[in-house]
């Protein structure tokens, strides 16, 4: 297990290597003069060569790119051309608000999901099968950032409700923006887990009905095991263990959806904070946020990767 | 007798037709037996004539402006209302559609093509060449989501044709990944071997003999990758960074609602539903495509 940990994070640093040159050539691959577009188009010509000389953009690549990676190493992701601020700074408190979201919202999936998933198998080929599975597939159709839309329109702006359901007028009982209150995780976690549910539970009910099929289920219920242990105890234990990565890759893809949802509620995160900055055109700020999601988005599949052998010994890296 | 003529009928289909010429037509009777299949290419279709012909059966111009109508709800002269310059919002959705269906075409395309290209040499000549191009995928699936597709219109700059690369480029990787995995199984079997010994070209193998054999999988995740890039290009649009206004594409159109909850909530719930029909069309259809050439994830 030790070893198979090392072998995993030895291969991640190429990975890691790889996406920091990646990032870093952005500011390179822009078409024209990076400088003189972050300084603007109408910005003096002392104004553009100060910028280029800021960035370090008269160095040769090499010495550029090994410049920009001693200083992520130090944890520093350079300065923003807007405000002259840290980038790392910047990130600050938007880093675990995404990372809350992003949570929350495969916490909502991961429930809904194996619940769901668990009840289609169970009854297959019924009427709730194919009923969970058009939500499902409906679910995983829909952009997110719509479905954030009609849940503001549904429960933050509300529906009047007919006069004979006590006590309450209308729906209008969610915050439309913001993030920190109840009240104002719930919509963006419904918004951003949807999808994300829908593929979990449609993995889980494929895994489950394979599970099923196999022998050692047969017997336990040839052996009388009641049925609500031979779904619980026996089959679910072994179908969750595909889903595990499922999870994992989810709760990455959720990482990267946050943008979209934290346009819609407004909710200042990191994705949030990409997207103002790519309308600013301030290149830093932009790399550096893209560089510390995918960095995280590594860091995930590594923990996941390990805690899949953890669960199943069989696996294999080669 | 009735069971005699049977028999002879399917003799005579055997004696006059090739082995793969009856797998293809075995193949398409599955696939008329598919519901999902079939619901799929139906929608598709139906939303392929409206891409067509949307010009000629659009009841108004998508972009001209009535500020005498503006954020009117559906009537019957405006059957899903008006936007908030007065303009029809079915007409828009009907010139939308083949905004729609062409950016999801074409960025698969894309993808699939330099993806496919990568997996087959990746999984042919193995050893350095595969290392090095995995590795790069991996380095490109390290970005989540819409994240990378972001990056690259974040420097290309916002335009409906950088939203086509950029989603193109983030769909690499699964389809080099795919293609890989079916070459490696491919190339193990004693006919490619056979084909080496007789002196085929490497190029010759790889398009006359491993290409036909990854087409399967390869059609069940274009079909699949088209609903997602779909949803990456509204995304994209919606977050203002891919077709420009006055295009009438269905992302930018859900931005614009955006700003009219309150008042006219039509506005926005109608592109949502268009993209939500379009995006479960290719899902199903690659559903159901799926079923049919891999029964073992069939449940």
């Amino acid at each position: 297990m030790i070893q198979f940990t090392i072998r995993r994070i030895l291969q991640t640093i190429p990975v890691l290597i790889g996406v920091s040159i990646l990032v870093f050539s952005m500011m390179h691959l822009i078409p024209g003069d990076p400088a003189q577009i972050m300084a603007g188009e109408s910005a003096p010509q002392e104004q553009v060569d100060n910028l280029r000389e800021n960035l370090g953009l008269n160095d040769p690549l090499p010495v550029q790119y090994f410049r920009y990676i001693s200083d992520v190493v130090q944890g520093d992701l350079g300065n923003s051309i807007r405000g002259g601020t840290e980038v790392v700074s910047e990130i600050g408190s938007r880093f675990w608000v995404t990372v809350e979201l992003a949570f929350y919202s495969t916490v909502l999936a991961v429930f809904i999901g194996i619940i769901a998933g668990v009840i289609s198998a169970t009854r297959r080929n019924t009427f709730v099968d194919t009923g969970v599975m058009v939500l499902a597939l409906f679910s995983l159709s829909m952009p997110n950032f719509w479905l954030g839309l009609m849940l503001i329109q549904w429960f933050s702006i509300g529906i009047d409700l007919p006069s004979w359901i006590p006590f309450l007028d209308n729906t209008s009982w969610f915050k439309p923006s913001g993030w920190g209150s109840f009240s104002q995780l719930v919509l963006p976690v419904i918004t951003l887990g949807t999808g994300s549910a829908a593929i979990i539970a449609r993995m889980t009910r494929s895994s489950m009905l394979d599970v099923i099929g196999q022998d050692y289920i047969r017997t336990a219920r040839a052996k009388g095991v009641k049925e609500r242990i031979v779904i619980y105890r026996h089959a679910l234990k072994n179908a969750l263990i595909p889903v595990v990565t499922v999870i994992g890759l989810q709760f990455g893809t959720l990482l990267g959806g946050a943008v979209l949802t934290e346009t819609v509620f407004a909710i200042n995160g990191m994705g949030r904070l990409i997207i103002d900055s790519i309308s600013a055109r301030d290149f830093p700020v932009v790399q550096g946020t893209i560089l510390v999601i995918a960095l995280l988005f590594v860091f995930v599949n590594l923990l996941v990767d390990i805690a899949y052998k953890l669960l199943n010994k069989r696996i294999d890296l080669d | 007798m009735e069971q005699l003529q049977e028999i002879d009928n399917d003799k005579i289909i055997t004696r006059n037709e090739s082995p793969r010429s009856k797998q293809r037509r075995d193949i398409v009777y599955k696939i008329l037996a598919n519901k999902s299949a079939i619901v799929g290419g139906v929608l598709i279709l139906f939303i392929l004539i409206i891409a067509i012909f949307g010009p000629l059966i659009a009841p108004y111009d998508p972009v001209a402006q009535d500020m005498v109508n503006k954020l009117q709800p559906p009537s019957s002269e405006h059957w899903l209302g008006t936007d908030h310059f007065g303009r029809d919002i079915l007409s828009r959705l009907i010139h939308g559609a083949s905004i729609t269906l062409l950016v999801g075409f074409l960025s698969v395309a894309l993808g699939a093509t330099v993806g496919v290209f990568l997996g087959i040499i990746s999984g042919y000549y193995g050893k350095r060449t595969d290392s090095i191009i995995m590795r790069f995928m991996d380095i490109l699936l390290a970005f989540p989501g819409i994240l990378l597709a972001l990056a690259i219109v974040s420097v290309l700059g916002g335009s409906l044709l950088n939203v086509i690369i950029a989603v193109a480029i983030s769909s690499i990787p699964i389809f080099a990944r795919i293609v890989r995995s079916s070459t490696l199984s491919v190339k193990k079997l004693e006919y490619i071997d056979a084909m080496r010994a007789l002196g085929a070209s490497d190029r010759r193998i790889i398009f006359k003999h491993i290409f036909p054999n990854v087409t399967s999988p390869l059609i069940v995740q274009a079909t699949l990758s088209i609903a997602t890039a779909i949803i990456s290009a509204s995304g994209l649009s919606f977050l203002g960074l891919g077709a420009q206004p006055p295009t009438p594409d269905w992302g930018a159109m859900l931005s614009d609602g955006r700003n009219f909850l309150y008042n006219a909530p039509h506005v926005a719930l109608f592109p949502g539903i268009a993209i939500v029909i379009v995006v479960v069309a290719f899902n199903l259809l690659g559903d159901g495509l799926r079923d049919v050439f891999d029964p073992k994830t069939k449940d």
